[in-house]
């Protein structure tokens, strides 16, 4: 894409930057007036993804299963029981499954469509995507706790550290509250963006700069496959940091309402 | 490799003319149809599969137990029939034994008794035979005094020449010769002659 641009402005290559994120300007259709952009198909599309593998597996789900439906309950009881049951406990997990199970496929397809091929744009480097899902889960987490508790006592609950001296609360409790209440939506959003963002402008950077340098040619000759080599390479590691975003975002959801729920803090 | 790039070209962006978009920008069409989407595919999965998912897993785990349960109780049954058939064999080895011993004590009285019987009949026997003999004895004791006294007397009459068949006489002659053969042998001495009835 950026060769074209190389050549018309005459040998310059330009960087990938920000407006490789920007689809604004291309969308693939109009929807009523609305501008529908590649990522927004993205996000149904891996919605259907999991919904329809979830729902052909449990169609005629039987007592001994057949193969897919044992890849579903594989893939289903991997966060019903290494997230939710171990994070949340046994005694009120089950009604968070389906919201944890929901969330983890969602997020590891939306990252996946970063490696697969004709599609590889992760979703999630747009970065109003994560904010709502971080502002679901942030929504998810309090009200659970303010349910539990009562506002105040979910206040106190995150707020007011146990076993400190009373005089250390005039420094701590905003400490806590900013802590527990405010940053934590944020760092859920900034960190599946920013690796999502990150790890598709590196591929990006690698692929169009090895085809820069194959056509400047002279050191380009070697120096352009070496650089496609490490692009394959850190699309191995984009596939672990695609996993690993989708797992984490996950499992500080699991966390974050296990400590809403939990009676000590 | 042009083609591939040329295509891509359609979809990705381009340094277009419009002012680079701050990545962290907020975009509401985004960020609602975000909410949306995951909205509806968690009401899916909520209402679809996670219901179908715990129904799957409660009746494999009661299968399971289930399973198990009926193992145990099989196990149960086993053992206490088990727990029964030693019993009865024990009462069985017991009861032999009780039926060995008695054995036992039957025949040693059986043989007692037998030993006790033919005891008694052999007794019987010899006391049988001693009383034959002796019957025969006298039987042959009396024939024998009636021949001798008859022998004698004919020898003696025939050597004295004297007929004695005087009944009475000859009677007394045969009782007195008898009486003195008798002391004779008593007194232990040989010499009994006929003439000393004379």
């Amino acid at each position: 894409m950026f060769g074209i641009n190389m050549a018309e402005s005459g040998g310059e290559f330009v960087s990938p930057g920000p407006n490789s994120f920007d689809f604004s300007e291309v969308p693939l259709f109009h929807l009523g007036g609305l501008a529908v952009t590649k990522p927004m198909v993205q996000l149904v599309l891996g919605a259907l993804v999991v919904f329809v593998f979830f729902y052909a597996a449990f169609r005629r789900a039987t007592l001994v299963p057949g193969r897919l439906q044992f890849a579903g309950e594989s893939a289903y009881g991997m966060v019903r029981n290494s997230i939710g049951r171990d994070i949340i406990g046994s005694h009120d997990f089950i009604k968070f499954v389906p919201y944890l199970v929901t969330l983890f496929f969602f997020i590891l397809i939306n990252n996946a469509f970063a490696s697969i091929p004709a599609i590889q744009f992760p979703t999630f480097s747009r970065a109003s995507m994560a904010y709502a899902l971080a502002g679901l889960s942030w929504v998810i987490y309090n009200a659970v706790g303010i349910k539990k508790h009562g506002l105040l006592g979910y206040l106190k609950l995150q707020s007011v550290p146990s076993g400190v001296s009373p005089f250390m609360y005039p420094l701590l409790v905003p400490l806590e509250f900013f802590s527990n209440i405010l940053v934590r939506p944020v760092t859920l959003a900034l960190r599946l963006f920013a690796n999502m963002f990150a790890g598709h402008l590196l591929l990006i950077l690698f692929s169009t700069g090895g085809l820069f340098l194959l056509e400047y040619g002279g050191v380009g000759y070697v120096a352009g496959p070496l650089a496609w080599v490490l692009a394959i390479a850190i699309s191995f590691l984009e596939l672990l940091v695609q996993f690993l975003q989708a797992y984490v975002f996950t499992l500080l959801n699991a966390m974050y309402i296990s400590g809403a729920l939990a009676d000590e803090h | 490799m042009q083609n591939l790039i040329f295509l891509a070209e359609g979809t990705e962006p381009t340094e277009g003319g419009h002012a680079p978009e701050n990545p962290l920008g907020f975009v509401p069409v985004e960020f609602a149809l975000s909410l949306v989407v995951f909205g509806l595919l968690l009401f899916l999965i909520w209402k679809f599969v996670a219901p179908r998912f715990e129904q799957t897993f409660a009746e494999r785990t009661q299968a399971i137990e289930g399973g198990i349960a009926a193992a145990e109780s099989k196990q149960a049954e086993a053992d206490a029939k088990l727990a029964e058939l030693e019993k009865q064999l024990a009462d069985a080895r017991h009861e032999a034994a009780r039926i060995r011993e008695e054995a036992r004590e039957q025949g040693a009285q059986i043989v007692a008794e037998m030993r006790e019987t033919a005891q008694a009949e052999s007794t019987r026997i010899v006391e049988h035979g001693k009383a034959q003999i002796e019957a025969e004895r006298q039987q042959a004791v009396t024939s024998l005094r009636a021949e001798v006294g008859s022998l004698a007397t004919g020898l003696a009459g025939r050597i004295v020449g004297e007929s004695l068949e005087d009944e009475a006489r000859q009677s007394r002659v045969v009782e007195r010769f008898l009486a003195d053969l008798e002391a004779q042998t008593v007194g232990a001495d040989n010499g009994t002659t006929p003439g000393s009835v004379n």
